[in-house]
């Protein structure tokens, strides 16, 4: 039987649907232990039993986690070794990849990021060149460690909440490395994440420093709100909200982008989204070259009207 | 011989990529990226910036520090060390070696690990946040790991000061939740995001002057590898097919006439997207 092992960072108060999709995944390919690097909470906890999960693993020092990635990375190492681990999944957010990378030297196994898909053979399908390319891939050793993007699988129905069995491990964190001396939290918005988030709107210079008709929009359609990075150098939203090249990657079943001319760099990081509306004033944009639905025109009169459209009817 | 200046020596790695530009393909035969067009990537640009503003900010090559361009890839990728050193890199290698094709993360980070420390010593090594093609940021955190250096990675900023005890680098790293300030004494390795810096770019004093700086071409001998270390036979996985997705086509354009938010809406309703 294929043991797997699934790297949960960063635990919130309960699972997020990212996590739930990990732990289906890990649940097709074999028997799933879990390994978490910070104390997670009861909630998130009795989350992780209820996908079958029996046993996780955990530093018997938390403080790996003060060690920008070189800490995580050799917990993780210690805990695939600990649950003999075939296959290791994680996120992909850009320090699950480096926790993955470091590991996968460690472990002297094969690393593969941006996973959308995976076969039971462990063939890995991904994207490349922004979305221009699917590529199959797989790991040749022994072991094989895969950061998996959000919405790639369906989240299964999870079962009875049940406690997962504590195994902590001692973990020698690397001497030389970089410390965490500060964190500051950044605010949050109660929308989803965008990495998640079914509906994404994305702003981008043409909205002016007013986002507002797009949050309503977003709020209407239950989505989280983007931005170009024109939009985020400027100030006007957090950088974290950047989809792009160097921003985010998504997915989503459907995305507007609103006021964003649609250059490569944003193009890299949505146009594999579902469904891609644009709205600008601009005809000659080459956003509406990918747009399956294109309306020129200002996007502060067509965005409220269509916000003001869906409360009437009731959606 | 190479003098060993006093100062601060700093390396930073470029790659020679395809430019995002145009279209980019991957050989159908041989399953490897297609090099034709390529130039130094984008993203390691902000590393040149950040490793030329980090000496400025000491003095510069006057106080003896010194920046040195890397890279690892086909004869062309000498490209990418030219062009750093018409922006302002002292001086260059470029590991080359047909038996680095087809190179993964990790045998990559093996030749650039040997390759380092064949050149080096070196206070600090910086990289892009990730190149532009692969595209996978696993060579600066598995870089750290192989030459055992402190990672200060995706870094939003970056300040150098020197203390009793030595050098300290200090860093802000950006995640979706919080921000982070990160310390650590160098030696280490950095990769640096582009919200870091603007690059500059070469002008024309530069370009006169790069023609008389140095570059290195080394083989994967030189650097003490043998050739089944790195390309597929070192590499830790395979790709197995590659195919072109279908470009997106374009649909339906309407010109706002004043209703242009309800057609938005039936649009949505149509796709059952509301
Ligand atoms: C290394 C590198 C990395 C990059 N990474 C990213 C990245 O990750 N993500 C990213 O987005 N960009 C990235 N960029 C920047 C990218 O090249 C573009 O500069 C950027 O995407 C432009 O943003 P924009 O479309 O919002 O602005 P612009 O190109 O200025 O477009 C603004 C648009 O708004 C329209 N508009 C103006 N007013 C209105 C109105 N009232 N109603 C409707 N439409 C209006 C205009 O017609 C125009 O098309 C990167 C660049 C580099 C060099
Ligand atoms: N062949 C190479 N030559 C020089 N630097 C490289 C090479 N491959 C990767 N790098 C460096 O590693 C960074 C991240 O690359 P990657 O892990 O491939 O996304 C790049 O921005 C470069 O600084």
């Amino acid at each position: 039987m294929t043991a797997v092992l699934v790297f949960l960072d960063n635990p919130g108060a309960t699972l997020a649907r990212s996590e739930r999709e990990l732990l289906s995944l890990a649940s097709t390919l074999g028997d799933v232990s879990a390994a978490l690097a910070e104390v997670p909470g009861q909630a998130f906890l009795d989350g992780v039993g209820s996908y079958g999960v029996q046993e996780y693993y955990r530093p018997e020092d938390a403080s790996v986690a003060d060690v920008l990635v070189a800490g995580k990375a050799a917990f993780l190492a210690e805990a695939v070794r600990a649950s003999a681990a075939d296959v290791v999944l994680l996120g992909n957010s850009y320090e699950a990849k480096e926790i993955a990378a470091r590991a996968g030297i460690r472990l002297e196994a094969g690393v593969i990021t941006d996973v959308v898909g995976l076969d039971a053979d462990l063939t890995a399908t991904k994207a490349d060149f922004a979305g221009s390319y699917t590529v199959t891939c797989r790991v040749t050793t022994d072991i094989a460690i895969l950061t998996v993007k959000p919405n790639s699988v369906e989240a299964a129905e999870a079962g009875l909440p049940s406690s997962p069995r504590e195994i902590l491990l001692p973990v020698e964190v690397p001497r030389a490395a970089a410390r965490v001396t500060g964190r500051a939290d950044k605010p949050v918005s109660g929308r989803p994440g965008l990495a998640e988030a079914r509906v994404i709107v994305a702003g981008g210079r043409g909205v002016e420093g007013n986002f507002a008709p797009l949050e309503d929009l977003a709020d209407a359609l239950g989505g989280a709100v983007g931005a170009s990075r024109a939009a985020t150098d400027a100030g006007w939203i957090e950088h974290s909200a950047q989809i792009g090249q160097t921003g985010k990657t998504v997915s989503p079943q459907l995305y507007i982008s609103v006021g964003i001319s649609g250059a490569v760099q944003q193009r890299a990081g949505m146009q594999t989204s579902q469904v891609i509306v644009a709205v600008n004033k601009d005809a000659d944009s080459p956003v509406f070259e990918i747009a399956d639905f294109g309306i020129v025109g200002d996007l502060f009169s067509v965005l409220p009207q269509a916000t003001e459209e869906i409360r009437k009817r009731g959606l | 011989m190479d003098e060993v200046p006093a100062g601060l020596r700093v390396a930073v790695l470029v790659k020679h990529v395809p430019d995002a530009q145009f279209d980019r393909h991957i050989d159908a035969e041989d399953l490897t990226t297609v090099r034709n067009e390529s130039i130094l990537s984008e993203l390691d640009e902000y590393a040149l910036e950040a490793a030329l503003q980090l000496v400025e900010a000491q003095g510069g090559s006057a106080a003896g520090h010194r920046v040195t361009a890397l890279t690892m890839g086909p004869s062309a990728a000498v490209g990418a060390v030219k062009k750093s050193l018409q922006i302002g890199a002292d001086d260059g290698v470029h590991l080359t070696d047909a038996a680095l094709g087809g190179s993964d993360a990790a045998a990559t980070s093996k030749a650039l690990a040997a390759l380092l420390e064949h050149t080096g010593p070196f206070d600090v090594v910086l990289t892009g946040m990730a190149s532009t093609d692969g595209e996978t940021s696993l060579v600066p955190a598995q870089l750290a790991e192989r030459l055992s250096l402190p990672q200060v990675t995706f870094a939003a900023s970056l300040e150098l000061a020197r203390e009793d005890t030595g050098w300290t680098l200090t860093a802000r790293r950006d995640n979706d939740t919080f921000a982070e300030t990160v310390v650590a004494p160098l030696p280490a390795l950095v990769s640096v995001t582009d919200q870091i810096n603007e690059p500059r770019y070469p002008n024309f004093k530069g370009i006169m002057a790069a023609k008389k700086k140095q570059i290195r071409i080394l083989s994967l001998a030189d650097v003490g590898l043998d050739a089944d270390e790195v390309g597929p036979a070192g590499s830790w996985t395979r790709v197995e097919a590659a195919a072109p997705r279908p470009p997106r086509t374009q649909g339906i354009v309407i010109t706002d006439e004043g209703d242009a938010g309800i057609r938005l809406v039936d649009f949505l309703a149509g796709q059952k997207l509301l």
